[in-house]
């Protein structure tokens, strides 16, 4: 049978797909959110990208809590009389058709006045009339066109996000100045003696000198108060010889203009301040779509349905939650306390928690842990505790959370920094000495000299630009990086511990074993078909593990929720599903997930699921072992042990039963030894793992939905580059040993002009920004041929 | 007065009102998305054709 891709979202339509306008569909809700466009002439958005769209969902009931007057507040940015504002994240923002869609939302509801689409941050911003509609129904509708907006308890809190733009102010007042002074200063460079220019000269001087004022006390002002800070800390950073040397530059060059010594260096003064904000603004690569600072929060619901004692349901805020109160958690929604099932089948995904996707079956009167995901229809619980207290979240008052990893952690430019000021003091002091016996005249001027051709302003770009640039090509190779810091601690590990399900497993596929009595061909053909009709994960799964089968038309399906399936096809009778239900008498306790079949009421035998590894998970272990200590720690238990064992090189550590507390404390001991401890896992359960550890890698599958906080995002699919991506980080950081040397040589020939007391301004102007020029060339060319080797 | 202050005085004030400008775009926000406006004036086709379309509607009926 031929397949076909769904117009709409993309889809294999399957062997049944739903034909409308001669065009398929996968399901009625793709063909929903067509009809819609078609009516409202809005089916450009097919031309614009080959199916865009995403199937709508269930969502009823799920937004009611939008109604609520407080909520509203916290939601909506503006609101005035008539006018609301709101800015929604909207996950599924990926094409062009998306951006034009929702900027044409008015036309499908005309009380919606304005849609603006933010690509990066994916969020789109409505203005709409409050009067004729609502919160509520704005979000309904995006939910019905397949763009259901993510409303998580993040966006209670943050309130209204403050853009910081100092930055490029400053960048930009340092533009400003830098251009007109060189203007400025040109003529006294060229014509010397002039009669008319002579005239002038105080003019312009004190021209340039209005100029620099705003530069060296608004656009230098973060290195003054870094070198302030270092110094109070005993620490020579690299901001204390860069504010030296702007300080000794602007006080020389006034003196110089107001006794008519000469013309100053207000020129260098500028290029340089210009420069070194050049390079703190190419080192701010940030991912606007992608959140590094991840925590329960924005996994969890902002409101839940609470049952009062008549019996009502209202929606109340997460952070109401009282204990003893009772909640209602609809299908797909998240359990965000810990509680006591009441009432209803509970099947939980913990994937969120643990990685593991496997569902697990609650009955009545069972405990349910914070952060798990109902799947099968609706259950009432008990909350046993409130939304700060419960097992998961408990887990976010521990410190490591409000440390700052940058913190403590010295990094290279600082390190050669502290050198560098005392051989420059050193030079300086010594050349003034000389200078003082031989020509006293001329000792300040050498003095002032050295301090300022000595401004490291090379040595201040090295870092900026070498990872400024490996951080858009790890971005270009799905490995998303929070800061320029975390390559430089990458480059230092020495230990590598992976989580295990999640992260060198992968969530897409298993692999199952069976083990029991063959199956006829009958049975064979009522096994396959009877999963076909089932939605439970493990169906699933099942479903696409067996081999392709004839299509036939079951006689009686029935499926038995939390249990298994019952199905009859001519002779065959069937029961797929948990050990009791299919009356398998001598059930062994296994550790790992099962799923057993009996035809006929005769136990035929059982499917075993195993992990499945993601590919290359051998290779890149074989690679790493050379290099560093491997550790594997698993949430799970020994289930997968022997398969490991014969995955995984001899040296690697396995340790089984983890809770989040025992692998933050791991890692903390072994870093107590002074292992640098790179940690890579996936689920909110490594969070303090990867809060603790140097560097803390979170694996996705898809990078624009959940990670835990972490210092990088890795996208599943470049698992296997792992090694390279660290071998990279290893040579940014010869790369800038190497600049570093180049930026020493330039230091040298400037060091000769200034302490033979030959510094004149134009030398200053030509040599400082030629310095800067080629360490920016240098840096850019080597991580750009690094890049291209990553390929 | 010489020439020279009238000639400084204007490029001056040029670089500062370039500079006010560039201040006032950062303000407005220009500069905090710089992908979607790039796709976004490639819609303006569509949108024109749209109206076409529909004019030559209710032209016929």
């Amino acid at each position: 049978m031929e397949s076909k891709t769904c117009f709409h979202c993309g889809d294999d339509c399957g062997n049944h797909p739903i034909t409308f306008q001669d065009k398929s569909f996968c399901c009625n809700g793709c063909k929903t959110v067509f009809e819609i466009f078609n009516e409202n002439d809005l089916t450009c958005y097919y031309d614009l990208q080959n199916s865009p769209g995403a199937i709508p969902k269930e969502i009823e009931g799920k937004f009611d809590f939008l109604s609520q007057e407080n909520i509203i507040e916290k939601l909506t940015e503006f609101r005035a009389d008539s006018v609301e504002i709101a800015t929604l994240y909207i996950p599924h923002i990926h094409c062009s058709s998306c951006i034009w869609i929702l900027e044409n939302l008015n036309k499908l509801n005309p009380n919606i006045s304005d849609s603006q689409v933010n690509f990066g941050k994916k969020t789109v911003r409505v203005t709409y009339n409050s009067d004729a509609t609502d919160l509520k129904s704005v979000v309904l509708l995006l939910s019905s066109i397949g763009y259901e907006p993510y409303i998580s308890l993040d966006d209670f809190n943050s309130g209204k996000k403050h853009i910081n733009r100092a930055l490029i102010y400053k960048l930009g007042v340092a533009a400003f100045g830098f251009g007109n002074i060189m203007f400025l200063s040109f003529p006294e460079y060229f014509e010397v003696n002039e009669f008319w220019l002579e005239q002038y000269k105080p003019f312009f001087r004190w021209l340039m000198f209005a100029m620099s004022l705003p530069i060296v006390f608004y656009s230098a002002q973060d290195y003054f108060i870094s070198a302030y800070k270092g110094l109070k800390a005993k620490i020579l950073n690299i901001d204390v010889p860069i504010a030296l040397g702007v300080s000794v530059l602007f006080i020389r060059s006034t003196i110089e203009i107001m006794f008519d010594i000469g013309s100053g260096f207000f020129d260098s003064l500028a290029g340089l301040i210009f420069f070194l904000l050049v390079g703190k603004f190419f080192q701010q690569k940030t991912y606007d779509f992608l959140s590094f600072e991840r925590d329960y929060k924005s996994y969890f619901p902002i409101a839940i349905t609470k049952i009062d004692k008549e019996g009502n349901e209202n929606s109340i805020q997460v952070y109401d939650i009282e204990k003893g109160d009772r909640i209602l958690i609809r299908n797909e929604e998240l359990i965000p306390v810990d509680g006591i099932l009441i009432n209803g089948k509970a099947k939980i995904d913990y994937s969120f928690v643990t990685g593991e996707s496997q569902t697990v079956s609650k009955q009545s009167g069972d405990k349910l842990f914070a952060g798990g995901k109902q799947t099968n229809g609706v259950i009432e619980m008990e909350a046993l505790k409130s939304v700060e207290q419960s097992y998961l979240t408990q887990l976010w008052s521990n410190d490591v959370f409000n440390k700052n990893k940058e913190d403590g952690f010295t990094n290279i430019t600082n390190t050669i920094s502290k050198h560098f000021t005392i051989a420059i003091l050193t030079v300086a002091f010594i050349a003034t000495t000389f200078w003082l016996f031989v020509d006293s005249s001329k000792a300040m001027n050498v003095f002032t000299a050295v301090l300022i051709i000595a401004c490291p302003c090379a040595i201040a770009l090295s870092a900026p630009f070498t990872f400024g640039n490996l951080l858009r090509i790890f971005g270009k190779q799905k490995f998303y990086i929070k800061n320029a810091s975390v390559i430089e601690q990458l480059a230092q590990i020495n230990t590598v511990i992976f989580d295990k399900t999640g992260t060198i497993t992968s969530n897409k596929n298993s692999n199952a074993e069976y083990d029991g009595e063959l199956l006829s061909d009958s049975e064979h053909i009522v096994l396959k078909n009877s999963l076909r009709g089932s939605n439970h994960p493990l169906s699933r799964t099942l479903y696409t593990i067996l081999k392709e089968n004839n299509i036939i038309t079951l006689d009686a399906f029935e499926e038995h929720i939390g249990k298994g399936i019952e199905a009859k096809h001519e002779s065959v009778n069937m029961k797929i599903g948990s050990a009791s239900f299919v009356g398998n008498p001598n059930e062994s306790t296994v550790l790992n997930t099962t799923v057993h079949v009996s035809s006929n009421n005769v136990y035929k035998g059982k499917f075993t699921f195993y992990n499945s590894y993601r590919k290359g998970v051998s290779k890149l272990f074989n690679q790493l072992k050379r290099h560093f200590d491997l550790v594997i720690l698993s949430g799970d238990n020994e289930g997968e042990l022997e398969n490991l064992k014969k995955l995984l090189p001899a040296k690697t550590k396995l340790i089984f039963n983890q809770k989040p507390e025992d692998k933050l404390e791991f890692i903390k001991y072994h870093q107590s030894e002074g292992a640098k401890v790179l940690m890579i896992g996936d689920g909110l359960n490594d969070a303090g793992a990867l809060a603790q550890s140097d560097v803390g890698i979170a694996i996705s599958e898809d990078v624009n939905v959940f990670s835990p906080a972490c210092d990088a995002i890795l996208d599943a699919s470049k698992f296997k580059q792992l090694y390279n991506y660290i071998l990279a980080s290893k040579s940014a950081i010869k790369i800038i040993k190497w600049s570093f040397v180049v930026s020493f040589f330039y230091n040298i020939i400037g060091l000769y002009f200034a302490t033979t007391g030959q510094l004149e301004p134009v030398v200053a102007a030509i040599l400082m920004p030629l310095s800067s020029i080629s360490i920016v060339v240098f840096t850019t060319v080597a991580t750009n041929l690094l890049g291209k080797r990553l390929e | 007065m010489s020439v020279i202050y009238i000639l400084l005085s204007v490029s001056v004030v040029i670089g500062v009102a370039f500079f006010v400008i560039f201040i006032m775009a950062v303000k407005s926000g220009q500069y905090d998305d710089d992908y979607t406006p790039s796709v976004r004036m490639l819609f303006e086709d569509e949108l024109i054709k749209e109206q076409t379309n529909t004019s030559k509607q209710t032209k016929t009926d």
